[in-house]
């Protein structure tokens, strides 16, 4: 993964925040995670990559911030489920929209949503992972990217097998 | 008229719902949470107007596309995708739907692209 790489999901994030009508986000300075650093919260969601590039996104951010969001864009039902599915969504959003600038070769998955006490994130071993902090109204939140460049004649083959399945 | 809203997201069909059926609104509204649902909900509701996410569970929303406009040609659909490449888009129009809406979407941007839509 490349520096431009990462400047697309840190502007994602913040034109995801602008253009839904919320206060700007500011987004910090991305640094490359340890084990012992603490980047998720109560709701968490992970995008899976394939294509030209492998590994996955992350977005994870608290309770009150979800709440936060929810109310401002007029959602009145703050369940748990709903909770998590807005952390889905907007991890599905900033790596949809990163097509934009990475091709239609980086291929996403639908989220899967993780909250309670007993989630269980886990991280790829085999690959950084870079944790771009995101403060707004005053809620930390973060997107973690973990994605490494495919071979060019890997990618092409699961761009295949996945088009046949469709 | 009616409208059939289809997203894996809860809170993006809620959202769609607000803001297409709130106050006297000419719509009648379902909803489904895939492609495979759809498809059984549009066959007992026949809709004029889709609104469909692509990348869902069970059946992508390309898929999908193809498989209404079989069953009714001139089903109006509206593609509500954050898959932001061109080729996306081109290949959702190419497939017969009418309209094109990038996430994340204001309530504004969903109204106008429905206007645009219900023109012809």
């Amino acid at each position: 993964m490349t520096d431009s790489d990462l400047k697309v999901f840190v502007a994602g994030t913040s034109k995801f925040f602008r253009e839904m009508g919320l206060s700007d986000a500011e987004v910090s300075t991305p640094f490359v995670r340890e084990d012992s650093d603490r980047v998720t919260y109560e709701f968490s969601a992970v995008i899976g990559v394939s294509g030209t590039q492998r590994g996955c996104v992350y977005f994870s951010a608290p309770r009150m911030m979800v709440e936060e969001i929810m109310r401002t864009v007029g959602e009145p039902d703050f369940a748990d489920e709903n909770c998590a599915d807005l952390v889905g969504e907007i991890a599905n959003t900033v790596s949809g929209n990163a097509r934009e600038f990475l091709g239609s070769g980086f291929m996403i998955s639908v989220p899967v949503v993780f909250y309670g006490p007993s989630q269980d994130v886990r991280f790829p071993p085999d690959m950084p992972c870079f944790v771009i902090p995101i403060i707004w109204n005053g809620h930390r939140s973060s997107l973690i990217i973990c994605l490494k460049d495919q071979p060019k004649a890997k990618a092409g083959v699961e761009r295949k097998l996945e088009v046949a399945e469709v | 008229m009616r409208v059939l809203i289809v997203d894996d997201s809860n809170i993006i069909r809620r959202s769609i719902q607000r803001t297409i059926g709130s106050g006297e609104s000419p719509y009648e509204i379902r909803t489904a949470s895939n492609g495979k649902d759809a498809l059984r909900v549009f066959d007992e509701f026949l809709p004029e107007i889709v609104t469909m996410d692509i990348t869902m569970p069970e059946m992508d929303g390309i898929s999908c596309v193809d498989a209404i406009l079989s069953r009714r040609p001139e089903t109006r659909i509206l593609v509500i995708s954050a898959l932001a490449d061109k080729a996306t888009a081109v290949e959702a129009v190419r497939r017969g739907a009418q309209g094109f809406l990038l996430k994340p979407f204001t309530p504004e941007s969903l109204s106008l692209e429905l206007t645009e839509l219900l023109k012809d």
